[in-house]
């Protein structure tokens, strides 16, 4: 018989194989890393013990419940750690687990692939010592370590402030937050945020926690360079005061995060683009149903609205699922759920608004400055293609081999399409998509197979 | 209302390169390109830029395509990553090692100067290759070249000669008034010309049965897959009888293989499929050992037309003076392309191609019915 699939352990895809599981469905649930939890909650490897309050800080609580879900599901459902999903095609996923290649035939299928952070490069962002702030993050979650001695963190998006509240609190020293987007975005987000009062207050106490600790915090202020030989050795920003020069021994930087959106396109759903996350997402209905009959999305690899929504995204896919192959659900549920889920994007607007993206990003990146590091594609070399006539992103890939690399221009996509819409004078969502193809990671020859 | 002496439907290899010697000729030409140029067969195939191992009548042409191929920077203004590495077919027994011997004896005279190698001697110049196989055939001026970059080239050249190329305008229809043809495309452009050239690569077959002639074509989607940049090991690029797997190396490390078939996820779009990409992964090893352990960041495939002989149709439609097609490479028309081109161009400007076409008469499925 084929499975119902969940692709994904994190917030969405653990709540959506809970669900399944509590109507008598068993899914197999397939994810890349070792242990459940996914991004936010991702887990100490076994032997390290740390308490999930030093782990999680505020969001211990969830972080548990979700781990215990988890746990008690793991002995019940087909649970498949370590298992990347690299490729889909007629009604299968094929799958690769410790050197060894697999097919798995879904009848249905919940995609929770969630985000990675996005990414707009800096002239010396490829030093070594440089991180993203997601990178950052897991360093401490995951190793218990800071990146840094001396740590700058830089860029937009409700992260930043989250990990550099956490490396303080872990005793990292924090040399500064440098905080893109204007303090003026924020008040004139406020409306919007305060549509979720307790999240917004987190927020706040953060940011409170930073500068009562000493942590100087700038807003309006533009990483422009990194410095350094072997490693970094410092930062140049700008604010409208002038230019700041900064010692540091490591940099974490992001601008928000991205939908990893690649599965659900090999699955065939149709997509369009997405103005609040700046980015092509696959449609979905409020209930998480895709274009596409077997194929339903949740949480954030869909649209970025944070975990607490990605938990009830995929409690609501399931419920969806569930309902779409005759069985009987709670009738309250989904709309208390997607009553929830409508509050939380109106407070996700606001965030928006508040770390609003950096529009001169792509006018002010010189041309020396490295977009694509696995292919050492610069923007000048992006811009070059433009000027021969060239608009649509699939093209400019083929001449300049921008996103062709290792990484598929996960990393790099985001902020080619923003220097080629410069460039050719269009807005950022009329130079088409990047296509996705398999491998969605690189695949090794000398594979075994599954017979 | 737009007025040319050819228009030209097909912005790949083929109709680009027509485009560009009919303009050098003086001749006015709109090139029309459905999506972009070069974006399909074109400019996504595997890069083989070789003669060895093709049909015997195609070598006249293909040898003529070389002699271009040697003056690309003077032709489309970049090298477009060709190199001359040379191009080994390996034999995987001593009967397939037969079978290159006489493709040897009875190619002779075409100037790919064919030199078998035995085992030994397989092993002491290419050293990369494995144990697999019991010999090879080496041209050494066969090579590859960057099709992504090659194909567009030659349509963007052909623009700097003063050809018009309508880019994202696709033919919807074409009638013949007993003088000229008259073309209409999906952005709402007319044109008049006494000549239409079919280089619609797989699609071609549609404007061909209109005019009464269906060929049975059917689309074929080879698997192409590429390596993160490795050190620089393959001194050539290979195939091999029979077929199977073959492989190039660029300048910059990345591996390029290709082998077996992927499949048509519409019309106009291709994708490898796991089959052939794990096929690849698994066989590739035993004739390139070094591969082991390797990483495939990337596969893709594209949309190419096959003839059941396996050998284009170029040359006059037999049912309406002044229509040309060129169509049907069954996946080797990158290396041969820009002859195509300039053989359209002769029968164009002097009534005749300098290189036989005989062999590529569509009036060869006449007799064959379609169903
Ligand atoms: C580093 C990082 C830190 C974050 N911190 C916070 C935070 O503190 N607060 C907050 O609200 N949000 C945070 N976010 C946002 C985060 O995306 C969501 O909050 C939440 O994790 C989304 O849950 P999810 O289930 O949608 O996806 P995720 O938690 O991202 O889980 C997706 C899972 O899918 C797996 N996966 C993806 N692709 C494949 C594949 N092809 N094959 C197999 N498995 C696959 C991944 O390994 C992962 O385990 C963070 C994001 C990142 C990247
Ligand atoms: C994966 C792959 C690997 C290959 N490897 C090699 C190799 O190594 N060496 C080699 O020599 N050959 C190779 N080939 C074959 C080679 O690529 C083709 O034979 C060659 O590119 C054909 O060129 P073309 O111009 O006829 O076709 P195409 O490049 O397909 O161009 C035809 C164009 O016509 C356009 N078109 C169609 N209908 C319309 C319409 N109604 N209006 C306007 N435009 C239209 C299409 O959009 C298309 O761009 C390979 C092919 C593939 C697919």
């Amino acid at each position: 018989m084929k499975a119902v699939v969940i692709i994904g352990a994190g917030p969405a895809g653990i709540r959506s194989a809970q669900t399944l599981m509590a109507h008598g469905v068993r899914p197999v649930l397939l994810d890349e890393a070792a242990r459940g939890g996914g991004q936010i909650y991702r887990r100490q490897p076994e032997n390290f013990k740390r308490s999930a309050v030093k782990l999680y800080g505020f969001e211990a609580r969830k972080a548990s419940g979700l781990h215990q879900t988890i746990d008690a599901l793991r002995g019940q459902l087909d649970y498949r750690p370590e298992t990347l999903v690299w490729n889909a095609e007629d009604g299968a996923l094929d799958t690769l687990h410790e050197g060894r290649a697999a097919r798995l035939e879904f009848s249905r299928v919940i995609v929770a692939t969630g985000a990675t952070d996005r990414i707009l490069p800096v002239s010396g962002w490829t030093l070594p010592g440089v991180y993203s702030l997601g990178a950052a993050q897991i360093a401490l979650k995951f190793q218990g370590c800071a990146i840094g001695e001396r740590v700058a963190l830089c860029g937009s998006g409700p992260l930043l402030y989250l990990v550099a509240y956490q490396y303080a609190k872990a005793g990292a020293r924090v040399v500064a937050v440098l905080d893109s987007s204007p303090f003026s975005a924020q008040a004139r987000a406020l409306p919007g945020l305060l549509s979720q009062p307790a999240t917004l207050a987190k927020g706040i106490y953060y940011r409170s926690w930073l500068t009562a600790h000493g942590i100087p915090v700038h807003q309006g202020a533009t990483l422009k360079r990194v410095n350094g030989e072997q490693r970094v050795q410092s930062v140049e920003w700008s604010n409208a005061k002038g230019e700041h020069r900064l010692d540091c021994d490591a940099v974490a930087f992001a601008h928000g995060l991205r939908s990893e959106t690649q599965l659900a396109d090999l699955l065939g759903c149709e997509f369009a683009w997405n103005p609040l996350n700046r980015a092509w997402l696959p449609q979905r209905d409020h209930a998480g149903r895709s274009s596409v009959a077997e194929v339903y999305l949740a949480g954030d690899g869909a649209g970025i609205m944070g975990a607490d929504a990605a938990e009830m995204a995929g409690e609501r896919a399931a419920l969806a699922l569930l309902e779409d192959i005759g069985y009987l659900i709670p009738p309250q549920r989904p709309d208390s759920l997607e009553r929830s889920l409508q509050r939380i994007s109106e407070f996700r607007n606001g965030l928006e608004r508040a770390f609003a993206f950096p529009e001169h990003w792509a006018s002010e990146t010189a041309d020396e400055v490295v977009v694509c590091r696995c292919e050492e594609v610069l923007a000048g070399d992006i811009r070059k293609v433009v000027r021969e006539g060239h608009w649509e992103i699939n093209r400019v890939k083929a001449h300049c081999r921008i996103g062709m690399g290792r990484c598929q221009g996960r990393m790099c996509g985001a902020a080619a399409a923003e220097i080629i819409a410069c460039e050719s004078r269009r807005p950022v969502s009329e130079i088409g998509r990047l296509r996705a193809q398999a491998p969605i990671k690189p695949l090794p020859f000398g594979l075994e197979v599954e017979p | 209302m737009i007025e040319v002496d050819a228009v030209i439907i097909g912005g790949g290899i083929v109709g680009a390169s027509a485009a560009l010697f009919l303009s050098k000729a003086g001749r006015r030409v709109a090139l029309l390109e459905r999506d972009f140029c070069g974006s399909h067969s074109s400019g996504v195939n595997y890069g083989g830029v070789r003669r060895q191992g093709r049909p015997l009548s195609q070598l006249p042409l293909s040898q003529r395509a070389h002699e271009l191929w040697g003056q690309l920077p003077q032709l489309i203004g970049i090298d477009g990553e060709y190199q001359r590495s040379g191009h080994l077919k390996l034999a995987r027994s001593l009967n397939d090692l037969h079978a290159l011997q006489h493709y040897a004896v009875s190619s002779q005279g075409f100037g790919l100067d064919l030199q078998l190698l035995d085992r030994h001697e397989l092993r002491a110049r290419f050293p990369w290759v494995g144990d697999v196989t019991a010999g090879a055939s080496f041209c050494p001026d066969d090579g590859h070249a960057n099709p992504r970059l090659v194909s567009p080239a030659f349509a963007q050249t052909a623009r700097r000669h003063g050809a018009q190329v309508h880019e994202q305008c696709a033919v919807t229809a074409v009638e013949h008034d007993g003088q000229r043809f008259r073309v209409s495309t999906q952005t709402g452009l007319e044109l008049h010309a006494p000549w239409l050239l079919n280089c619609a690569g797989a699609w071609a077959g549609t404007l061909a049965a209109q005019f009464g002639e269906a060929v049975p074509m059917h689309a074929g989607h080879p698997a192409m897959l590429v390596t993160e940049p490795l050190p620089l090991v393959m001194n050539a690029s290979t195939g091999v009888e029979g077929g199977g797997i073959y492989a190039r190396q660029v300048a910059r490390g990345n591996c390029v293989l290709g082998g077996g078939q992927g499949f048509a996820l519409d019309d106009a779009r291709a994708r490898p499929g796991q089959h052939a990409v794990i096929e690849i992964l698994r066989q590739a090893v035993e004739l390139y050992p070094f591969l082991e352990g390797a990483q495939a960041i990337r596969t893709w495939s594209g949309t190419e037309g096959y003839l059941p002989d396996r050998q284009p149709v170029i040359g006059h439609s037999s049912t309406q003076p002044g229509l040309l097609h060129a169509f049907g490479f069954a996946g080797a028309g990158f290396q041969i392309g820009p002859a195509v081109g300039q053989a359209l161009t002769e029968i164009i400007c002097s009534g005749a191609s300098k290189t036989p076409l005989d062999a590529f008469s569509i009036t060869r499925f006449h007799s064959i019915s379609v169903a």
